[in-house]
């Protein structure tokens, strides 16, 4: 060891080290820029200099060449230090103005501008690329040339190196921004795309793969690490300080026995440049609706602004194309998705980029057909995004302005052509490419189109037994539908595994909870340097100063990584050493390390809710990196504020409820039927309550499918089981009279022809249905031809001919009407199945007389998925499709010979007129008038049209924002059979997540009422969002005390209540009034 | 010469949205001014708006409250509620005789770092402009 002596403090040191290795391990600062941890250090910046004083001289050496002499007496601030560091920061100015990382450091040390004359060298000859190449990578690609003035770094002879490995080591170290790889190599420069962000930026050869990515943690991608390749390099080996780079780690294989599987590999999207004539991939301005996504992503390659890719200016006029890579004769299937998400993208685009953005969609068909779909389609119409009726051949690129031009029949079949400044491919979804390996690996069969094989009421089965799909695997889908998809599957799960269900689980045991009631707070605090993300800026020595300064603080430390596994053996032994009852660790943000460290203090006996953070670093050290003092102050301030808290945090417990293991299914359709037979075949008690005589719902009307398959043996085969179930209480002819209770523990009465009933269950799906829409319009109810497309089925089935049908001879002409009570003022929503319905019984007229002519007026044709295909066939089979438009819709009259049915065909932009036998009404699907009563049972609400509202319209598609309560097929919203039959397998598995416990812990961070300070005022009552108080009286004292009383298991904590009482007579615990008013006192510094 | 005035600005900001927005804020490394100190609450309608009215006349020069944008609430509709409380608060300020650009509401998601560093620069800069609290004296 030696002994130096650093501004007048004696330190000791390991022999060996240079000077500036010695000064840096103290905490003290030394500005460096040529100096490199993983390089042998050159003294070229002269900015690390200090003063030594030996054998009584003193003089100025470079710190990082200087060795550390025993005795040496160093000082860093000394006068002479400051004043020659300062000079060289001028000098650096001078030679090398633009370089952001000279102003930077010169700006911190108080050097804004320069003496001397600028000179614009983009070099200040520091060495780190040529130590660089030399000591890291062995290559010496680049050397220093010349002498004096005219000395430069560059390759041997000046000539683009055939040694250079083109790694950009180099040009990533240079702090001018000096090095292209181009000017130095003689090798082809590739560099590595950033696949997240679809190639629009490069990326490092070690990454996080994206934001959000699980676990959030870097790789190193081995096809161009330069130490996996070539054993140089492993510069980052030696900079991660939690030693967490391993080079020899290798992919495994791993071996896994299991019951069954879910195949979700997802999907790719279309390659564009296979369309070679809409310019993808040759002009830089057509880019994917998916490189689109991340240029508008806030994390994305222009943060969030619209710009486009070969000027990165921002575009005035954007044009997106549909249907690219799908509707065409190879890939007979729609996408279902590039609608929505084209309109999606012109809102955000023009929200990011104005108003004044013009966008432009080419469609075919607007298929707008989910959930309040079409009155987004409405929004964006009126924000002035164009929807343009054309498929445009080809994209034209003008060279020198590189917009781009397309061309398309417009109105009146005018050739028109528009100029764009960024053209989106809206690309279409297909399979995997290891789709082929992946059946065959797995022995399933895949359909027409590559997609993997499923059928209508096997919607998540492989062709394999055991084997379960989900998502666009199966079909091209958006998000509700998939991840409907994966709850379907796991449901199918559940059931083939129920008797080891749980058996690999062990439960974790915790030592009994200190009681710390009475006990003045004992706050310990932990400070995280978190690496350098946080002690690179904030000083933490001088925050875990600070922190022991605070009252009630009796511990604070700080730790390199506090969330590391060594440092959880810490806190606890600090816990117990010092007996804490309080802890605020303050490291990054709790909703990431929260759980963490909460699950920390509970093993060691402390209550987790006696826990705080301070988040010092992704709201402090990252976002004031130029003010390390600032930050430093700001973070002592963010510990003060959580010791604040943390003084005054309650031991808080979750309350847990048992549940009744059985479920209470409301409506005896498809949907009911399906949900009732998935959870008895997991074992659970279903009361299933229809309130008609039979069973089966709108499916007992439906005769054949488009794929012609009748559900009629299958509906009577779930029937069957349903009947013969011992699980399953059948009760038809049956009214819901009362549903009281909340989750896991419900009590519903009902009565069954005048006799009452009531029993108990834990959880409700409801799945009430809907029914067709009864035509006001188009003479319906006036004329025997006249007739839904139900009604036109059940006619066609029961006869099997069309005579039935009419009644009288074979029809000549049947017209068809859509959107019949869809789309429409009183019903916004497109009803999904009225296109398809046309198109099957179209199809089926076609099949059983094929003169007879069938034209079908529509708005747009919404035949999503697969089911383009028939769409495609009956237009091959002679069924004529004329579009009309929303302001003149078709008219219908009867003239005592006949109907006749008038339109304007908006393609052929003339009126016609039909003679027809049979007008048949696609009419749409409208809700139960009976739902109101069943949402006001269950608190759940209503969507103005009165279908049953989600907790969210794409992530939580079956859950109600009420815990227990689930919902699925048309009650939900109009939606196909397999649909209904995929949503009712999710209901049941959500449901299975409640009753496969005994009991569920509740939030513990929930409202209570303190009574006396109540004083009933009611006031909170209609703020609660979840109708979890109510007003109570009780008598007190002789006298009438009103209150209010919170349901705890329908109170999430959102603090509605607490806001709004003007007697601070109900808080949230965990947030009272006292503990954000501490933090707000202790953030302003007041008392 | 006299230091340029830094504002002391209190912050609430929801768990589900705009604390996660201004953690993404960090995550992007977007620099903003260190003058904010933000509070964690569970939803922008928790806050009592005695809380606000209590930190501007104890002396923070303002007071930033972000929530989730209306319809994305985690607890359906919290945030309007807070949007309502915001025009009380505005009274309040005004017979406190503070000026009502001291306190601001503002709809930040959990995917909008950038747009929570730009609410922090302009409120910052905001306050900067209308000078230190009155009530800090």
């Amino acid at each position: 060891m030696i002994e130096l002596t650093i501004n007048g403090t004696k330190h000791k040191f390991p022999e060996g080290k240079t000077l500036l290795e010695c000064i840096e391990s103290t905490g003290i600062k030394i500005p460096t820029l040529c100096y490199h941890k993983a390089l042998t250090p050159y003294g070229a910046c002269r900015l690390c200099l200090v003063e030594i004083t030996q054998n009584g001289r003193s003089a100025i050496q470079s710190s990082c060449t200087y060795p550390a002499i025993n005795k040496l007496v160093v000082n860093t601030e000394s006068e002479k230090v400051i004043k020659t560091r300062k000079v060289m920061f001028e000098l650096l100015l001078a030679r090398c103005p633009d370089s952001e990382a000279i102003q930077k450091l010169a700006g911190e040390y108080g050097v804004k501008e320069t003496r001397f004359e600028k000179k614009k060298e983009d070099c200040f000859l520091c060495g780190l690329c040529v130590r660089m190449c030399r000591e890291r990578m062995g290559i010496s690609a680049i050397n220093f040339i010349n002498r004096g003035s005219k000395r430069k770094v560059c390759p041997p002879f000046d000539a683009n190196s055939d040694v250079c490995q083109t790694c950009g080591a180099c040009a990533s170290i240079c702090l001018t921004e000096r090095i292209k790889l181009e000017e130095i190599s003689k090798n082809e420069v590739v560099p590595i795309k950033h696949e997240y962000n679809e190639g629009l930026i490069d990326r490092p050869a070690a990454y996080i793969p994206y934001p959000q990515a699980v676990p959030n943690k870097a790789t190193i991608d081995e096809r161009y690490c330069v130490h996996m390749l070539k054993d140089a390099c492993g510069v980052c080996k030696e900079f991660c300080e939690a030693e967490a780079i391993d080079y020899e780690q290798k992919e495994k294989e791993i071996e896994l026995n299991v019951g069954a599987v879910i195949l979700s590999p997802g999907f790719e999207i279309f390659n564009a440049r296979i369309k070679e004539d809409l310019g993808y991939g040759n002009y830089p301005n057509v880019v994917t609706s998916l490189e689109f996504e991340r240029i508008l992503s806030a994390s994305g390659p222009y943060l969030g602004k619209v710009l486009r890719p070969s000027d990165e200016t921002e575009p005035k006029r954007i044009g997106f194309i549909q249907c690219v890579g799908s509707r065409e004769a190879e890939r007979d299937y729609c996408s279902s998705v590039c609608c929505m998400y084209a309109t999606k993208e012109a809102i955000i685009a023009k929200e990011h980029a104005g108003e004044d953005l013009k966008c432009d969609i080419f469609i075919m068909d607007m298929r707008a057909f989910s959930k309040g779909f079409d009155e987004y389609y409405q929004r964006a119409q009126e924000l002035g995004v164009d929807y343009i009726r054309c498929r445009p051949p080809s994209v034209k690129e003008i060279p020198e302005t590189k917009n781009l031009l397309i061309e398309y029949l417009g109105e009146d079949d005018k050739k028109e052509t528009c100029e764009y400044d960024l053209v989106v491919l809206s690309v279409g979804l297909q399979p995997p490419k290891s789709v082929k390996e992946i059946s065959e690996k797995f022995g399933i069969d895949l359909n027409e189109f590559n997609f993997c094989k499923t059928s209508p009421f096997k919607p998540v089965e492989s062709t394999r037994e055991g084997i379960y799909v989900s998502g666009p695997f199966t079909e091209p889908k958006d998000i509700p539908e998939t991840i409907m998809q994966a709850s379907g599957a796991s449901s199918k799960i559940l059931s083939l595994l129920k008797d080891v269900k749980g058996s690999l689980i062990v439960p974790k045991e915790y030592p009994p909870e200190v009681d710390v009631s009475g006990q003045e707070p004992r706050i310990g605090v932990f400070v995280c340097h978190c690496g350098t993300n946080i002690a690179g800026v904030v000083n933490v020595p001088s925050v875990v100063e600070y922190a022991k300064t605070l009252p009630n603080v009796v511990y604070a430390d700080n730790n390199l990584y506090t969330c590391s596994n060594d440092t959880q053996v810490l806190i606890k032994e600090k816990i117990k050493e010092h007996e804490l009852n309080r802890v605020v660790v303050a490291s990054c943000t709790p909703r990431t390390h929260e759980p963490l460290f909460r699950n920390t203090v509970r093993e060691a006996g402390l209550n987790p809710y006696l826990f705080e953070m301070a988040n010092i670093r992704d709201q402090c050290s990252w976002v004031h990196m130029m003010e390390p003092e600032k930050a430093s102050e700001k973070s002592k301030d963010l510990v003060r504020m959580a010791v604040a808290k943390a003084r005054l945090l309650d031991p808080l417990q979750k309350r847990s409820v048992s549940i009744i293991k059985s479920a209470l299914i409301i409506g005896g359709g498809i949907s009911g039927l399906t949900s009732a037979t998935e959870l008895a075949a997991q074992g659970y008690d279903v009361h299933l309550v229809e309130k008609e005589k039979e069973l089966g719902g709108n499916v007992s009307r439906v005769h054949y499918l488009l794929n012609g398959d009748n559900p009629q043996d299958e509906l009577k085969r779930l029937i069957e089981e349903v009947k013969k179930s011992e699980k399953i209480h059948l009760y038809t002819e049956t009214k819901i009279e009362n549903i009281e209770g909340s989750i896991g523990n419900f009590k519903t009465t009902i009565s069954t022809k005048g006799k009452s009933e009531e029993f108990e269950h834990g959880v409700v799906i409801v799945a009430t249905g809907a029914q067709e829409y009864k035509p006001k319009e188009y003479l319906y109810g006036q004329h025997e031809g006249i007739m839904t497309q139900l009604e036109l089925e059940q006619r066609l089935s029961t006869n099997g001919d069309l005579l039935a049908a009419t009644g009288k001879s074979v029809p000549k002409n049947i017209v068809m009407i859509q959107c019949v009570g869809s789309r429409d003022e009183e019903r916004p929503y497109c009803s999904r199945i009225c296109c398809s319905d046309a198109i099957k019984n179209a199809l089926k007229i076609k099949e059983l007389s094929p003169e007879t002519n069938i034209y079908v007026l529509y708005r747009d044709v919404r035949t999503y998925g697969f089911r383009e295909s028939y769409y495609t066939k009956a237009r091959e089979n002679g069924v004529v499709f004329m579009r009309y438009d929303e302001d003149r819709k078709p008219e219908v009259s009867n003239n005592g010979d006949g109907l006749r049915v008038e339109v304007f065909d908006q393609t052929l932009e003339m009126p016609i007129e039909i003679s027809a036998d049979l007008v048949i009404l696609s009419a749409g699907i409208v809700a139960h008038k009976g739902n109101e009563e069943i949402a006001k049972f269950l608190k759940v609400p209503l969507t103005k049209e009165k279908f049953f509202l989600e907790a969210h319209m794409k992530l939580r598609p079956v859950d109600f924002a009420t815990d227990g309560v689930y919902l699925c097929g048309l009650a939900h919203s109009a939606k196909a059979m397999d649909e209904s039959i995929i949503q009712a397998q999710a209901a049941a598995s959500r449901a299975a997540t409640i009753l496969s416990q005994d009991s569920i812990e509740l939030e513990a961070n929930i409202s209570h009422v303190i009574d006396e300070s109540c004083d009933g005022c009611a006031y909170c009552i209609e703020p609660c969002p979840y109708q979890a108080i109510t007003l109570i009286e009780y008598m007190r004292e002789g006298s009438v005390k009103k209150t209010v009383d919170v349901d705890e298991t329908a109170c999430k904590g959102c603090g509605c209540c607490m806001a709004t009482c003007p007697k601070k007579g109900i808080f949230v615990r965990g947030f009272k009034l006292e503990q954000i008013g501490a933090q707000v006192n202790a953030a302003i510094g007041a008392q | 010469m006299k230091d340029e005035f830094e504002p002391l600005i209190v912050s609430f900001c929801c768990n589900w949205c705009s604390y996660a927005g201004a953690d993404l804020a960090g995550v992007s490394r977007l620099q903003y001014p260190h003058n904010i100190r933000i509070i964690r609450v569970m939803c922008s309608g928790m806050v009592h708006p005695n809380l606000v009215i209590e930190a501007l006349t104890k002396g923070a020069d303002g007071v930033l409250m972000c929530g989730c944008h209306p319809g994305d609430c985690h607890y359906e509709e919290g945030n309007l509620k807070a949007e309502k409380r915001a025009d009380a608060i505005f009274l309040m300020l005004e017979d406190f005789g503070l000026e009502p650009e001291r306190f601001r509401l503002e709809w930040v998601s959990a995917s909008e770092g950038p747009k929570f560093a730009q609410v922090a620069r302009e409120f910052t800069e905001q306050i900067k402009k209308l000078g230190p609290n009155p009530f800090k004296a």
